[in-house]
């Protein structure tokens, strides 16, 4: 019986809270839990991932920098899988660990499921959306390793308690990879982002222009959620590719949803459907939105969203 | 430059998915070309400079119609390897492509979707770029090739891009925003029609159909049904809904 590895998704040499749902999921497990910090410089996460059940801290480096060589990571990542007798590992589903979960996986030929919604960690059976979220698959794992990428928000992080020990594993992975990453271009933004925000809130195309999506910004802003558009907002040039919830753009699962002058197309609904709470804010009884959502709020949005900000002040301030 | 571009055929995203028993569904719909690998086709396109773009695909017979949408956008040709499933595994489609692949020719890139929208296995391209020796690179937003490099923006969460520098040939993983793909006029569509797609059965190429990945049912996503209704004057209703998450949906 192997151990479990736990991807430990890094950005900018921080631990974000995001990852510890996906130790939750992890927890229940056979064998150790071993979560897989890779990063050429030490990051201090022990603490942290040990009241969710981690039982090792492993700190994972090459023989060649990782930060700025996806394929080192994911070399890196497969030969810690090898030493640790790691028969599963999980991990988060965003870019950058889909791309080191897919690139571990493919090699050690070892089956992956990314962007699931639930899973079974010993029977190795997930749950993950089908056509564009209309369907969920049941879908089973087998193979000496099997990779399992988690949706962020899927599970809810829980303490566990106890303690790990930590250590480090420098992997030969050959020299350098021929992937470079040359830098990064940072969108300098105070909202949160939306794979990650607990409260989104988008707008559609009745919005009528990109300086309105103003009155979502200061809404959001009291709540600390994130600002999302449909593609038709996106396609009129309200809003950057980056905002797009839906079929081409961003998959989310906020606890709480609030499309504002959007009309609920399936599309659309392809990204948000599997949020807990979705409300729909909409001037048109007829909006399809209002016939799949949990409260519906029949009024104009540059009247309501206003009088929301101001409930949310008074309520919640 | 040669370029070898992978399709899948899947379902219209707006059509309805009638499920049949436990893993099958209604293929009775529209099926199209994968939207991201439209983008896939449009890249290849443009970076082809009069040499051949040619479609790899892994589907059932029926993906031929597929084909034919992506062989009108101007594509050279097309290769089918033909499988009776319509959910394989991400691992068995590489192989078959890889293999499709190598036998035809030799490619300058290799150019896909970031993932399929009825399956969103979002790795086959990664599995691909292994089989065949080549760096990866996904999720692709924008990308320009000179002296033999590609300079490419690869996208993150929140809108931020990383820069990735890599030498081709290359496998690409194709996202929104790396062009406008190109809508097939009739002229087009007719000559699509003579084009040749070479039809290879995929127990030829030696694969096993089995991979390590089995889908053991699907069901249709729980609908919420009809909304509680808010309404009123603006401010009423703003007080209303907050009230209603605060204490009877608890998500505030």
């Amino acid at each position: 019986m192997g151990n479990i590895g736990i991807l430990i998704d890094v950005q900018d040499g921080q631990v974000k809270e995001t990852n510890y749902g996906v130790v939750t999921a992890a927890a229940s497990g056979a064998g150790e839990k071993i979560a897989l910090v890779v990063s050429d410089n030490a990051v201090d996460c022990k603490d942290a991932l040990q009241k969710y059940g981690v039982t090792k801290v492993v700190h994972v480096t090459a023989d060649t920098p990782v930060d700025s060589d996806p394929e080192a990571q994911g070399k890196a990542i497969a030969e810690a899988i090898k030493n640790f007798d790691i028969t599963t590992l999980v991990g988060l589903s965003t870019a950058k660990g889909k791309d080191q979960m897919a690139r571990a996986a493919a090699e050690l030929d070892a089956p992956a499921i990314l962007d699931v919604m639930a899973l079974d960690i010993n029977a190795k059976t997930v749950t993950k959306s089908h056509f564009s979220g209309k369907t969920y698959a049941s879908i089973g794992l087998t193979g000496d390793v099997v990779v399992i990428g988690i949706r962020m928000n899927a599970v809810e992080a829980i303490e566990a308690g106890g303690d790990a020990t930590a250590e480090s594993f420098q992997a030969s992975v050959g020299g350098a990879g021929r992937v470079t990453i040359t830098e990064i271009k940072k969108v300098e933004s105070k909202t949160v982002d939306l794979t990650e925000a607990k409260i989104i809130i988008t707008g559609g195309r009745s919005l009528e222009s990109a300086d309105n999506f103003a009155i979502l910004r200061e809404c959001a802003e009291v709540v600390g959620a994130a600002v999302g558009a449909s593609r038709a907002a996106v396609d009129s040039g309200y809003a950057p590719h980056a905002m797009q919830v839906g079929q081409t753009g961003k998959t989310v699962s906020p606890n709480l949803y609030i499309g504002c002058g959007i009309s609920g197309a399936l599309q659309h609904f392809a990204g948000m459907k599997t949020s807990k709470v979705i409300v729909g804010i909409n001037i048109d009884k007829d909006a399809p939105i209002f016939s799949n959502c949990d409260y519906g709020v029949l009024g104009d949005l540059f009247e309501v969203v206003p009088a929301l900000t101001k409930a949310f002040k008074e309520k919640l301030g | 430059m040669k370029v070898y571009v992978c399709i899948k055929h899947v379902p219209n995203t707006a059509a309805k998915i009638t499920l049949e028993g436990s893993t099958a569904y209604d293929e009775s719909v529209k099926f199209v070309v994968n939207p991201y690998d439209e983008f896939a086709v449009e890249e290849g396109l443009k970076l082809a400079d009069g040499d051949e773009v040619i479609l790899v695909c892994v589907g059932k017979e029926t993906a031929v119609s597929t084909m034919r949408s992506a062989l009108a956008m101007g594509a050279s040709r097309g290769l089918l390897v033909t499988v009776g499933e319509q959910f394989i595994s991400s691992g068995v489609a590489a192989q078959a492509i890889v293999k499709a692949i190598q036998a035809d020719g030799e490619p300058g890139i290799v150019l896909c979707g970031k993932q399929s929208v009825d399956s969103e296995g979002m790795q086959t391209h990664y599995r691909i770029a292994k089989g065949l020796g080549l760096p990866v690179v996904s999720e692709v937003a924008a990308m320009a090739i000179a002296d033999g490099k590609a300079t490419i923006e690869r996208e993150l969460e929140g809108g931020s891009r990383e820069v990735i520098s890599v030498a081709l040939p290359v496998v690409i993983g194709c996202t929104k925003g790396l062009n406008e793909p190109r809508y097939p006029k009739l002229p087009d569509i007719l000559k699509a029609k003579k084009k040749e797609i070479k039809q290879i059965p995929l127990s030829d190429l030696g694969i096993d159909a089995a991979g390590k990945t089995a889908v053991t049912n699907l069901e249709s996503a729980p609908e919420r049904g009809a909304a509680k209704m808010i309404t009123g004057d603006a401010q009423s209703m703003a007080n209303e809904l907050v009230d209603l998450l605060i204490n009877e949906a608890k998500v505030l």
